[in-house]
Parts: C-alpha cells; structure tokens; sequence
C-alpha cells in the first residue's frame, strides 16, 4: 500500500502531521501512523482551552494493534478539537489529513515551526522503520 | 532474519493494495480495506482469506495410524475417511506444542499445522518416528484459503463441479474447481459456515480468482489475518503464542474436549491425567470488558484489587460493539459472571466473566 505524504505539510518523528493555518496548526496523525496502527476503535480527546507544551501528551488513541499518544507538535493554546472522531474514530484511518485532524493549535512560537520536519526528511523516518 | 517468505497468492494481495506485515517469516495481508468491515463482512456475507503460510505435515505408511495417535491428544481411529479434527500435540510435561488439525484421507494423514510452528512441529513428529512411517514437511507444496461467512456454500456450489450442500461440518473431499484437483474441506476458525481448500499452489491463483468472482454477487471481500485474529476471539478460539503455549495445557485452556482420556497412550497423557485428578490451578476464561479500552496481552486481571490473572488476547469486537479478552485466572475465579477487573494503563476497568464464545449467533451454530 502506498503511504501518502503531502507537500504542503509539517511532520515530527512520531507520526504527527502540521498543517499552518493562520497563525494556528490543525494536527493529526500521518497516513503512516493510521496503517502501522490499523483500525482505531477510540480516541481521548483534550479540551479546547488547555494551553501545552511542544511534546505534551495531548490525546490517546485505542487502536487494534496498540494504544498510541498524540504529542503536541508546537506549543500553544488547544483552540479546536475534532468532536466528529469521537462517534467516527475510523475517520482518522480513512482521511487522516483532512477529515482525521484531531486538534488545532494556535501557535505561541513560531520558531517551533522551524524543528518540524519536512516531507522529504519525514519520508526517511519512516523508510527507516 | 532471513528473507521472508511469500504465498503464492502474495501478487494478488499487492494488486487488492492490502497492508502487508511480517507473520511467522511470511509477508502476509494483515487488512485489506478495514479489520472492522472484513470482520462484519464475514459474520454477513462471507470473506475469502489466503492462509497458504499455514504447515500441512504428510504422514503415510503401514503404521502411520498408531503413529499419529500416540502423538495427538483426541483418538484419531474413530474419524472416518475424509472426516477431520481439531486437536493438539503435548510434550511429556503436557504442554501444548501445538493445536492443529488432523484429516484421514485416503492412504495418509494430512496435518494443518501453525506456519510458525511447522519446524519445530515436524522435528518432534521426526524425533519420534518409529516403524513404516513416512513423514513429510509438505507446506510448500499446498495452498489453502478459507471462505468463511453464510453464504459460503452458495459461492463454493457456484465453482465446484458436484454440488456440495451435503457436506459435513468437520469432513473433506476431493473436488474440481476451475478445472483443479482440490481438497475441500468444511472447516474453519470464524465461528461461521466455511470452507477451507487445499490444492498445488501452482493453481492458488486461479481459484482465488474463481471464488472472487463467483462471490461478487453475494458481497464477498478479500480479508486479512486482522479480521481473521478478531472472529477467532469473538469465537474465544485459542491462539498459538498467546493463549496455548508450551506453558498451558488443554485442561487448564479449556480444550478438554480434544483430549481422548480413553486413549491406551498419548505423549503428555501421564501429567495430564494426575492434573486431571488433582484440579487444574488456573483456568482460559473470556473476559468481557464494556466499553472501548482494549485489554492487550499481559494485562493483570485483578479482584478487588489484587491479581488473579493475566491477559492472553484482546480486542474491541466491532459485532458486540464492546471489548472482549481471554486470559488465565486462579481456578476458583472461573465462574461466568464473576465480577473482574482488567488493569488497563494502571486503571482498573471492570469486566465480567462471559461463557464463551462471546458471539453466540454464527451461521455454524445455525446450520449444524
């Protein structure tokens, strides 16, 4: 199966994808992740609000093959969380960067931005693994 | 590691884009679509899985008989040509080497064995080899795919050459599909009507093709071992590795029912019998755990705090819509109904003991 990857976004090393959206990211978990993870039955979602560090546990996700963290991919304020994955977890497996994102950030340092990975530099973490 | 392995279907599972993953050395489809729709594909239409990586071990001569009931635990002389059992082989500690099925066919025994146990499952039948025997380390030659669902025997009538409606649930013959010779055999490990055929893997190709086509009009899908993993444990059917090991006997997993008590000899037989008299310490029981927080391998089962058990499978069971497990608890903890508690990420999460099989409404029940 091929892995999609998408130009126009940011990754980390643990499968997080980031799109920049007006001084915000929306966050989700990379093509990669949802098939290494297979079906998700559940996910445990933060509350808009809540301010986190980069690296901060901000979700977990109950999948078939393991239970997984979703790590904020900047700090910054959770100010959108995706209510919609809580009755359709399977829409991170069928649409993981669009309909799959799983919290919006707004950005509190830019510069963080510039630790995330780019798609070329993703693509070799996971050929990696 | 060496090279994996593949099937000889694994170009077809490229073509159908399913995930691969590495399964017992092979390359083996773990989904194709979701684990979660095949499943329910199957306990509603019927699926169509490539288990060719599963050993087959070939005994014939004069003695073969005696020699693969000394070996197994149920009583092998009763089957009838063509009629098949499922079954397992200890170790002299009694100690599950491995579960397996055993069909008499005409002139030998045809052996379906664990792809992960093939090896060392056909050293031990060589190890104890004695008198006109002739064993063979037959995997490679075969294929075998299993449909599984209720509408498998309108599929399988629509490719055989003989109508098959009056075969049996556990028996095999020898039919014709797309032109090739093929063992057929009513057997499966999804609580559903099914078929499992066996054939040169030359011909795998064109029978999964036949079978795919044939099924369109009933709804039929290609399924993984993802799917095949969660219908075996709604079904609370042991997995090798997990729930039966070296370490378990079938007492103690429930499989007293394979086990042939009235058996002159079986290797393990003497500790059984004397766990037999004395009790088993722990018991395979199904956990159900409500709710979405799955129960892994490892887990604690606990009772009011304190450890009674551990986890040997779980999963969320898209059919009950809850999560379910099997795992070892003490003995006098076995009783379905009995309230546990599963330690899931240092939480205790409650559960109950369920008689099993937790999906009770399989078109096998229905049919047989």
């Amino acid at each position: 199966m091929e892995i999609k990857i998408p130009k126009d976004l940011l990754y980390t090393e643990d499968h997080e994808w980031a799109r920049k959206e007006n001084g915000e990211i929306a966050e989700g978990i990379t093509d990669f992740a949802q098939s290494e993870l297979q079906d998700i039955v559940y996910i445990e979602l933060p509350e808009a609000g809540q301010e986190v560090a980069q690296g901060d546990s901000i979700a977990t996700i109950e999948a078939v093959k393991t239970v997984t963290d979703l790590y904020a991919a900047v700090s910054g304020k959770i100010v959108k969380v995706n209510r919609e994955l809580e009755k359709n977890p399977e829409l991170i497996n069928k649409d993981p960067y669009d309909s799959g994102w799983i919290v919006k950030i707004k950005i509190s340092d830019p510069a963080e931005l510039d630790t995330l990975l780019m798609p070329a530099e993703y693509k070799k973490v996971i050929q990696e693994e | 590691m060496g090279q994996k392995k593949t099937t000889s279907l694994y170009k077809k599972h490229l073509e159908l884009k399913a995930s691969i993953v590495d399964f017992a050395g092979y390359k083996m489809p773990i989904q194709y679509s979701s684990i979660f729709e095949e499943t329910k594909t199957v306990r509603d239409s019927a699926g169509l899985f490539d288990v060719s990586h599963m050993g087959e071990i070939e005994v014939s001569g004069e003695q073969s008989a005696e020699f693969v009931n000394y070996l197994v635990t149920f009583d092998i002389s009763k089957l009838k040509k063509f009629q098949a059992k499922y079954t397992v082989i200890l170790n002299e500690k009694s100690g599950i080497i491995d579960d397996l099925v055993v069909y008499n066919l005409e002139n030998k025994y045809l052996i379906v064995v664990n792809a992960s146990n093939q090896e060392k499952d056909f050293e031990w039948f060589m190890k104890h080899k004695s008198g006109q025997v002739k064993v063979e380390n037959a995997g490679k030659k075969y294929f075998q795919i299993a449909l599984q669902g209720p509408l498998s025997e309108k599929i399988i009538n629509g490719v055989t050459e003989n109508d098959i409606s009056d075969l049996k649930f556990y028996h095999a013959k020898e039919e014709k599909i797309a032109n090739a010779h093929v063992l057929l055999s009513r057997t499966g490990y999804t609580g559903e009507d099914g078929f499992e055929i066996y054939g040169k893997s030359e011909e795998a190709e064109k029978i999964w093709d036949v079978i795919m086509e044939e099924g369109k009009q009933h709804n039929i899908s290609p399924c993984g071992l993802g799917a095949r993993d969660l219908l075996r444990l709604e079904m609370g059917y042991c997995l090798y590795g997990n729930d039966i090991t070296t370490e378990t006997t079938p007492l103690e997993a429930n499989l007293s029912w394979v086990v042939s008590f009235d058996k002159e000899s079986f290797i393990g037989k003497n500790i059984l019998l004397k766990q037999k008299e004395k009790g088993v310490k722990r018991k395979l029981v199904g956990i159900q755990v409500p709710g979405k927080r799955i129960p892994r391998y490892g887990y604690n089962i606990l009772q009011k705090g304190e450890k009674i058990g551990v986890i040997t499978s779980g999963n969320f069971s898209p059919t009950l819509n809850s999560s379910i497990a099997l795992g070892y608890v003490q003995s006098n903890y076995e009783k379905e109904g009995t309230n546990v508690e599963v330690e899931i990420r240092n939480k205790p999460v409650e559960g109950e003991i369920i008689r099993l099989p937790f999906w009770k409404n399989g078109s096998l029940k229905k049919k047989h």
